[in-house]
């Protein structure tokens, strides 16, 4: 399929802070928690099926979400824990590290969230993210052949995103 | 890391990739045209206009958020300040004013000096009834949908009917917030 290209996908893609291959997997959900998609480079160890794994992701970060709302300290109100909230409304979290992997996450006031599962010495993702978003609007949204809401098969998506993942991580 | 600020409609227009003027009008209105030649009644026009729009603002919002960095818009004269200010200008190049704010705060008026899509356009008398930019209320609307906002969107007044302005009027319905879509039946 024939890609106007051309144009500069902006911001333009920021400075490896780590090198060699530390990237392993990248899910993307919009709203309603469909996986909109599923990456992996170094394939990791996954005992559960993959709509468990994608269901249990989207769960972890919901909760996540609520809990680092409710328990924002500089926040004025704060409603019971488990009150739905207005996506982007309230604080974020960004990432999280254990010993052997580093999550990043990060979600768009429309709902579409981005989850990079990288080597626990990774820097800071957030302008990763933020770049992988615009790749997102550039070649999904933009691509007429796609339907909002649904997995992406776009294989210039995965073509561009594989080639960056490589690039920083 | 400090948040990046969001850039002006200005910045954005200026580094988006664009197109002819003319090529955009006039495409418009060969749509517009094919559509009344299709459908016949105007209202059928006007619904498929709005629901054209519709499709369009609910991918546009996700190119709004990348290339404006604008964060969560604390409430809805945000919302609409940001639209009139940012979108409008990064989108059509053409800067909206807002006004005619309700007593809540849930209802404005977003004011269109000029208007790319109606260049060089005249209403005939066969089809008086028809809302021209109908496809910016679908857009509009499509667009805060995906934000969680549930809106209405009319033309209060046209430049093709004889005001002397564009004014859309945006009402805010209400806000749909975040449920966990999952059953739990696990």
């Amino acid at each position: 399929m024939q890609f106007f290209g051309g144009s500069e996908i902006s911001p333009s893609p920021p400075v490896p802070t780590a090198s060699g291959n530390n990237g392993h997997m990248i899910y993307m959900f919009n709203r309603n928690g469909v996986c909109l998609l599923y990456r992996e480079w170094n394939p990791p160890l996954r005992t559960l099926n993959a709509q468990q794994d994608h269901k249990l992701m989207f769960g972890l970060l919901f909760s996540l979400k609520s809990l680092t709302v409710k328990m924002d300290p500089t926040s004025a109100e704060k409603g019971n824990l488990g009150v739905p909230q207005l996506p982007g409304q309230g604080c974020s979290f960004h990432s999280f590290r254990t010993n052997t992997y580093k999550l990043s996450f990060m979600e768009s006031p429309s709902g579409i969230k981005i989850i990079l599962v990288t080597h626990p010495r990774t820097g800071d993702l957030w302008d990763s993210l933020k770049y992988i978003y615009n790749l997102y609007v550039e070649y999904v949204v933009k691509n007429p052949l796609y339907t909002p809401g649904s997995p992406i098969r776009c294989q210039l998506f995965n073509t561009t995103l594989d080639q960056y993942m490589r690039g920083i991580a | 890391m400090a948040p990046v600020a969001p850039r002006s409609g200005d910045a954005i227009f200026a580094n988006i990739e664009r197109v002819n003027a003319e090529l955009f009008t006039l495409t418009y209105g060969a749509i517009v045209r094919q559509l009344l030649t299709d459908l016949e009644e105007v209202e059928e026009v006007n619904k498929q206009l709005e629901q054209m729009g519709y499709n369009i603002g609910i991918r546009l919002i996700d190119e709004f958020l990348a290339k404006s960095n604008v964060s969560r818009c604390v409430d809805f004269r945000e919302t609409a300040d940001v639209i009139a200010k940012v979108g409008f200008k990064m989108f059509l190049g053409v800067t909206a004013s807002v006004s005619n704010w309700d007593a809540e705060g849930t209802c404005c008026s977003i004011i269109l000096e000029d208007n790319p899509l109606v260049d060089f356009v005249e209403l005939p008398d066969t089809c008086q009834g028809l809302y021209y930019c109908n496809i910016l209320s679908g857009v509009i609307r499509g667009a805060l949908e995906m934000v969680s906002m549930k809106t209405e969107v009319t033309w209060i007044r046209d430049v093709l009917r004889g005001d002397d302005v564009f004014e859309l009027q945006v009402k805010l319905l209400k806000q749909v917030p975040e449920e966990y879509p999952y059953k739990d039946d696990e």
